[in-house]
């Protein structure tokens, strides 16, 4: 992790997955092997049905993210990747936080 | 109603799963999944003398049946010791399912007794793996694993269980239906057609085609798409049992060990067709000067595969035999005349040699030797080495599933248990190993395992004193610097099988080597076949590690 502040170079990935210990180790598991930054981690579970959790992380867009995006696809606990632009206030939101 | 123990249920749904069968050894913390099978009674436990053989023994049983076999060890160092069989099967893509015991859950985290995080340690090398929280998980996650091993790309699976689960008990209403694979991924229209239109239009084409073929059982499609179009095939390693050798568009295995024509007519090829292959590095050679002119048409269930390695024009995912099919109407029928000689004229110009192919006591020799000994559907295992690209280029091939190498991870200590595996599965078919007296040190321990089921299991053991394809690349790169490379105190292996209880003979010892070798293959049960090569006795061609499939070094330069 480090501090890099949210850049044009950073895309926010938007995963769903099945709320079990676990499924983190497996997620973190597939970008620390591949030597790829995540800088932040937003997870919590989604209100309502006790078995799925959301999962925010922005990481550095590079040439190797659509091969990441597809391995982590691959991943029997994750149901859905969405992938949005550098803005998203998931992180702007919270950032008063980390001050 | 009736209670059962988590063990017992483990069990019975494995029962339901159609396992006949399972390899592995026992320890504290899987002594009541052990105890269950002891009072059902009908599943055959084979007991492999090394976790790490018990899971190759599952992967025999899966790679010549094509279904998910399953392989058992305790926590700690049972599950570290079968985690090389697991990752090994992550590589190839082979579905099984290991079953390792773990400390109860009250003392996981606690550094117990032969406690080691396997959840943890699996991740990385399997397909997916289960941690089981409670017993009632056991109904969900048993028939998963199945399902999830044998669906889309395979691969193995883990379910870590602790003990205090296989104790509990619970009463069972109805048992879940046995998982089974999901249906295979039927590929998009459009780039299928397209697909077929840049095959009909393409004057070179080649298909490069590997485990995918074996893995969806698409041999025949294959055949019927090359002959149709008149395109010349090249298996990987993977890929070798997927079309008979002697076809006449078969050009050979292609990449660091291939005949010269094979790498010089790919290297002139205008469209590789990549059906489940996945451009390996020892396939591809340097990737930028592989298939240089060629436009790609790439196939494979995995979606992340496609564009992995070589950017593709036209990328389709799916179930190789389901595209296969799908092509045959849409290909146009052409003989390709003009590209087939000048495949043949390159196949005359760098043929693929095999020195001492008549001799029995050369490695080429008694490769092709014992080939002529054996049916078409005998079942041929490699260790890694010289050998086992000596066999992928001189065996002759010709029925799927008959092949068990250790492709991806290259495993040393793969071909022995996995031959006892394939005899378990095929037990009125020979079973051959060919190994290397390396390869061989690392899971010798399972002749104990040999003996005791008397299965028809020949090892063919190439003895050099010396781990012979590194020995080969320090006398090539490293200026002949041997170092930690040879076994200079001579093993007496034919006595250490015999102290085993497994026939054996040295063929150095032969009057007649091909007679001694033809009567140890005929005659049935286990036998240990001592072969002594020369370790300078190279594996040629060779492509250098990082050069370009075209700069080959034989055995003249």
């Amino acid at each position: 992790m480090n501090t890099t502040e949210i850049t044009n170079m950073n895309t926010i990935l938007e995963l769903t997955v099945a709320n079990h210990p676990g499924v983190m180790s497996h997620v973190m598991g597939l970008f620390a092997r591949r030597a790829f930054n995540v800088d932040s981690i937003v997870c919590m579970p989604l209100p309502g049905n006790a078995g799925l959790s959301r999962i925010w992380l922005r990481v550095q867009e590079d040439r190797r993210l659509d091969q990441m995006i597809r391995q982590i696809e691959k991943l029997i606990d994750v149901s859905e990747v969405k992938r949005h632009g550098p803005g998203h206030e998931v992180f702007t939101a919270i950032a008063p936080y980390f001050e | 109603m009736q209670s059962y123990t988590g063990a017992d249920i483990i069990i019975t749904l494995l029962e339901r799963q159609g396992i006949k069968t399972i390899a592995g050894i026992p320890g504290g913390a899987n002594l009541p999944i052990y105890d269950a099978l002891a009072r059902n009674g009908r599943i055959r436990h084979v007991l492999a003398r090394h976790e790490q053989g018990a899971g190759f023994i599952a992967q025999g049983m899966t790679r010549v049946s094509g279904e998910v076999q399953v392989c058992f060890a305790t926590s700690g160092p049972g599950a570290t010791n079968i985690l090389t069989a697991i990752a090994d099967a992550r590589l190839d893509s082979i579905p099984i399912v290991c079953i390792t015991g773990q400390v109860p859950s009250s003392l996981i985290g606690t550094d117990a007794f032969q406690e080691v995080d396997t959840y943890g340690l699996s991740i990385p090398i399997t397909k997916h793996n289960f941690l089981v929280r409670n017993i009632a998980e056991l109904f969900t996650v048993i028939p998963e694993a199945f399902r999830i091993a044998a669906s889309g790309r395979p691969g193995p699976v883990l379910i870590d269980i602790p003990k205090d689960v296989q104790q509990a008990r619970m009463e069972v209403h109805s048992w879940p239906d046995p998982g089974t694979p999901d249906k295979p991924i039927a590929p998009e229209r459009t780039p299928l057609i397209e697909a077929a239109a840049m095959i009909n239009a393409s004057r070179r084409p080649i298909l490069y085609i590997g485990g995918g073929i074996i893995a969806s059982g698409a041999s025949k499609a294959l055949l019927e798409v090359c002959e149709k179009s008149s395109i010349p095939v090249t298996p990987t390693l993977m890929g070798l049992d997927a079309i008979p050798s002697d076809h006449p568009l078969n050009i050979g295995m292609l990449g660091m060990h291939a005949a010269r024509y094979t790498n010089h007519a790919l290297h002139a090829c205008d469209l590789l067709i990549a059906v489940g292959s996945r451009f390996d590095d020892r396939a591809t050679g340097r990737v930028e000067a592989f298939c240089p002119t060629a436009r790609i048409i790439h196939v494979d269930i995995d979606p992340s595969e496609i564009d992995k390695i070589k950017p593709s024009s036209i990328g389709i995912t799916g179930d190789a035999r389901l595209v296969l099919e799908a092509w045959i109407p849409e290909i146009r029928k052409t003989d390709r005349s003009e590209w087939i000689t000048e495949i043949d004229e390159l196949r005359k110009r760098y043929p693929l040699e095999l020195p001492g192919a008549d001799d029995p006591m050369s490695s080429y020799g008694v490769i092709r030797h014992t080939a002529a000994l054996l049916p078409d559907d005998a079942i041929i295992t490699t260790d890694v080495g010289q050998h086992q690209m000596k066999v992928a280029q001189a065996y002759p091939f010709s029925t799927p599933r008959t092949w068990l190498t250790s492709g991806g991870l290259g495993t040393m200590g793969f071909g022995f248990p996995t031959a006892i595996g394939a005899a378990l599965q095929a037990p009125d078919r020979p079973v051959v190993c060919f190994s290397g007296d390396g390869s061989f040190l690392m899971n010798i321990q399972e002749l104990a395992t040999l003996a005791e089921e008397n299965l028809n299991v020949k090892v063919i053991l190439l003895d050099n004193q010396s781990l012979g394809l590194v020995h080969q690349q320090q006398d090539l790169f490293y200026g002949s610097r041997f170092i930690a490379v040879n076994y200079p105190r001579k093993v007496d292996f034919a006595a250490i099988a015999k102290g085993f209880g497994v026939d054996a003979l040295s063929l150095g010892e032969a009057e007649d080597p091909s007679e001694a070798l033809a009567g140890a293959i005929q005659r049935p049960g286990p036998c240990l076949i001592h072969v002594p090569i020369d370790v300078y006795d190279k594996v040629f061609p060779m492509v250098p590690p990082g050069g370009c499939n075209t700069d080959m070094l034989t055995h003249t330069n």
